[in-house]
């Protein structure tokens, strides 16, 4: 490459969070560039999905920045309630973050098609017309234009997910975040939602997800963030984590798969 | 493909706000002049305020009356029916009309509906009013008011005098100003043909007699120390008593008694012919219109010289003794017959073909719609206040910051702790203290649609704690607001979860709404009280009031499990909900 570094699409620095003064995450700080999918891997209660809603805007960071995409959210005063700025900052985050979460949370009185439609509609005033254009050119990306007109309760786990995804896409994100996306699902689901972010991928998009999915970390990601106890201890490139962790605890963590397909 | 909700909840959204609205200008409009004097003649009957039908009705209540045909008065002759009777805070004083406060429920022989079915107002005091008002050259304008708040009424300055046997006693006097006396009643004794030994007032000693409580009826029973005394409320209750063999005999005002007992003579009824007391009825005049009073007393002595009154009297069977010393008249015995007494004696004779029970139920038909129609109005639009402010307090108790969520619960908790018949006496008689005069029925919509609303905030409440809260997270990761959530991903939820809490709220409203008729409105339930005690008939009168009730809740049941059943459509399987 040549020229200056391009500046990163993400990036936090120095970020703390803890619940009732225990602390989860602790002096976080990484950079992701743009059309980078990146998995986040660890121990569950390392802080990852805590990490991951920090950068959505969702949980009131105790410290540190994180910019994403131009806006960013940064807390120096510990202990004080954030002011009016921080939410609007928050807000301002999530209309450039789309997120996808473990629990199936479509929203269960519309229909997929409606469940695209919404936000699009409320949030930026998109005719009604148009909204459903787009609902229908992402439901055609995500395999799902025929099931438009049904409510989530009558789809798949994979189905609704892979809805959630369209859901989160039609705002037009720049970023891309997932909370375990497949952990509730049917193992042979698993691979159709995946599929759909491979796909997203490849268009450019960057994605960060936090999951338990060995193989996809591996085979998708172009790199691996390992974090324990709130901390991230290897940042690592996809394969050279599996193959020559750096660190002792990655080599721990990743020893409990050995023997296993990925 | 819309889903139910989008229709719903605009059609919610914008009846509340029309509603929230309309609230607010009637309330601020009758805020604004509470009670200002018109004294233009040409706004006499255009001065109501638009939004309250029964408003307008009573503003067209015109001159009833055989009387008022001295031509110089240009009304037609206009029937009153029941809906005319309002509170006259609507129709603003006039010097063109005369306000006067009445209770219809057991006011025969003083006020009734007639019973030639001519929906007119008849009564001996009528025919008095009647006369008074053509030679004041005003409109006669009845108010319906329960008997106990007659004077509180006129105190509010709701008519300009209170009518129906008021007692000139000195306790009285000393509160209140008396017209002259019209009438001396004394006290009617009725016994049982069973018993042949009471004939007189002293042979009660140790029976047990009905009175009327707190009357002068019961001061002289209990004076005679060894009596078992029954107090009613009305005297119906009494006679159906004594005939029913639970008591002995009856001591009551002797018009009432004429005119509940003798049709009743077929039935065993017997009265007792002895002078026992004197009791004088005077007109109470507001305090602050002696020239009405002076008026009112020339009239008055006039009719009483002329023989006018004793016509009247006469007329209604109701010349006596004790009225003929008042007037000065040695003339004891009646000169003419007592046609309307005969009259209504012969038409009140108890029913026994069911053929002919039948056909007074229909004729009970239209009274029986207008209540009805006005329960379902004060029904209606209160539950949609309450729905609206419920909504409001739940989403502030659970989503709003803490001082304003206190709020919330300050107010539910103090609503639903208290009585909402306290409420609505507070609304409608402690308001105007501190300069809120609110009508009838807008004290009755708000009162009962405030009182709700706690109940329909808790309701929300549940709804809200029903929707998984990663709802509203994924909401807000879509970049909409909290509100925004709320209003498209939140509510809709909650809003099947309490539809059933809130239908079951709505028919116990309807049944509720019966409240308001302490507060002067005649509605379904005081409906029933005045056809009940006018036919002696709780039986067959309430069977029907039921079966009414019954129909009007119906409908919004089946409305609601159709609703359920339309937003229940995105839910995998739901057999409950089906039927």
């Amino acid at each position: 490459m040549t020229g200056p570094a391009p500046q990163p699409l993400i990036e936090v620095s120095h970020l703390w969070k803890s619940y009732d003064g225990h602390p989860v995450l602790k002096d976080i700080s990484f950079a992701i560039e743009e059309g980078d999918l990146v998995s986040i891997i660890g121990a569950s209660g390392c802080g990852k999905t805590t990490l991951l809603r920090c950068l959505n805007g969702m949980e009131i960071l105790d410290a540190g920045r994180v910019t994403i995409a131009g806006v960013t959210l940064e807390r120096t005063a510990k202990g004080k309630r954030p002011d009016r700025n921080f939410h609007q900052k928050a807000h301002a985050l999530r209309t450039e973050v789309g997120m996808v979460f473990q629990s199936l949370n479509l929203f269960p009185h519309m229909t997929v098609r409606e469940n695209i439609m919404l936000a699009p509609m409320i949030v930026k005033k998109i005719n009604r017309d148009e909204a459903e254009h787009t609902a229908n050119q992402l439901l055609e990306k995500v395999g799902l234009l025929k099931h438009r007109d049904r409510y989530p309760y009558h789809l798949s786990g994979g189905q609704q997910q892979r809805a959630a995804i369209a859901r989160a896409l039609a705002m037009n994100p720049k970023v891309m975040l997932y909370d375990e996306p497949t952990s509730s699902l049917d193992p042979a689901l698993v691979e159709e939602v995946l599929e759909v972010m491979r796909e997203l991928d490849r268009e450019g998009m960057t994605q960060i997800v936090v999951t338990h999915e060995m193989r996809f970390a591996r085979n998708a990601s172009d790199y691996i963030i390992f974090m324990e106890r709130g901390e991230i201890v290897e940042i690592s490139d996809e394969d050279e984590i599996f193959l020559d962790p750096k660190d002792e605890r990655t080599r721990k963590f990743l020893g409990q798969f050995v023997g296993r397909d990925f | 493909m819309r889903h139910p909700w989008h229709v719903l909840s605009r059609a919610i959204m914008l009846i509340a706000l029309v509603t929230t609205w309309s609230f607010a200008t009637l309330a601020l409009a009758e805020v604004s002049d509470p009670g200002k004097d018109s004294t233009d003649p040409a706004a006499k009957t255009t001065e109501a305020t638009p939004t309250d039908n029964e408003m307008a009705v009573a503003a067209d209540a015109g001159t009833t009356g055989e009387e008022s045909s001295d031509g110089e008065t240009e009304e037609e002759e206009t029937e009153y029916t029941d809906a005319d009777f309002t509170d006259v805070q609507t129709v603003q004083a006039s010097s063109d009309i005369l306000r006067y406060g009445v209770d219809l429920e057991g006011g025969l022989p003083y006020f009734l509906d007639s019973w030639d079915g001519s929906g007119k107002l008849i009564g001996f005091e009528q025919e008095i009013i009647e006369e008074i008002c053509r030679r004041l050259n005003r409109k006669p304008v009845p108010v319906q008011i329960n008997w106990d708040k007659l004077i509180p009424g006129l105190e509010r300055g709701l008519y300009d005098m209170a009518c129906e046997g008021q007692e000139i006693t000195p306790e009285h006097e000393a509160v209140v100003q008396f017209t002259v006396p019209y009438y001396v009643t004394g006290l009617q004794l009725c016994t049982h043909e069973r018993h042949a030994e009471i004939n007189s007032l002293a042979d009660v000693e140790g029976k047990r007699v009905g009175v009327l409580k707190a009357s002068l009826s019961y001061d002289l029973l209990a004076e005679m120390g060894n009596v078992d005394i029954a107090t009613y409320d009305t005297e119906v209750n009494g006679f159906d008593d004594l005939i029913n063999g639970r008591l002995d005999a009856v001591l009551f005002d002797q018009p009432v008694a004429l005119y509940y007992g003798k049709p009743r003579e077929s039935e065993g009824i017997r009265f007792i012919d002895e002078e026992i007391g004197a009791v004088k009825y005077g007109f109470v005049i507001d305090a602050r219109q002696t020239d009405l009073l002076e008026k009112v007393n020339t009239i008055l002595l006039d009719m009483r010289a002329s023989g006018q009154l004793r016509a009247i009297l006469e007329r209604w069977g109701l010349w006596n003794a004790q009225t003929a010393r008042e007037f000065g008249d040695p003339d004891v015995t009646p000169r003419a017959e007592p046609v309307m007494l005969n009259a209504w004696v012969e038409h009140s004779r108890p029913i026994t073909g069911l053929r002919a029970r039948f056909d007074r139920y229909v004729s009970f038909l239209p009274m029986m719609v207008r209540g009805a129609l006005l329960t379902m109005e004060v029904s209606i639009l209160a539950m949609l206040l309450a729905v609206a402010l419920g909504f409001v307090l739940a989403t502030i108790r659970v989503y709003a910051p803490w001082p304003l969520a206190m709020l919330s619960v300050l107010y539910i908790e103090i609503i639903r702790g208290t009585p909402v018949l306290i409420q609505l006496y507070f609304i409608f008689y402690g308001l105007p203290a501190i300069g809120i005069k609110l009508s009838p029925f807008i004290a009755g919509v708000v009162g009962l649609g405030l009182n709700y609303a706690a109940y329909e905030a808790e309701n929300y409440r549940a709804g809200f704690a029903g929707v998984p809260h990663t709802q509203m997270e994924a909401a807000l990761s879509l970049g909409m607001t909290r509100w925004q959530a709320i209003r498209h991903v939140i509510a809709p939820q909650a809003f099947r979860i309490v539809l059933p809490p809130v239908t079951n709220d709505f028919i116990s409203l309807l049944k509720d709404s019966s409240l308001v008729s302490v507060i002067t409105l005649v509605e379904l339930t005081k409906t029933y009280g005045l056809l009940a005690t006018k036919y002696y008939d709780y039986f067959g009168t309430g069977i029907m009031v039921a079966v009414i009730y019954l129909l009007l809740g119906l409908p919004f049941v089946r409305l609601a499990r159709y609703t359920e059943r339309k937003l229940a459509a995105h839910l995998p399987s739901t057999p409950n909900l089906r039927r």
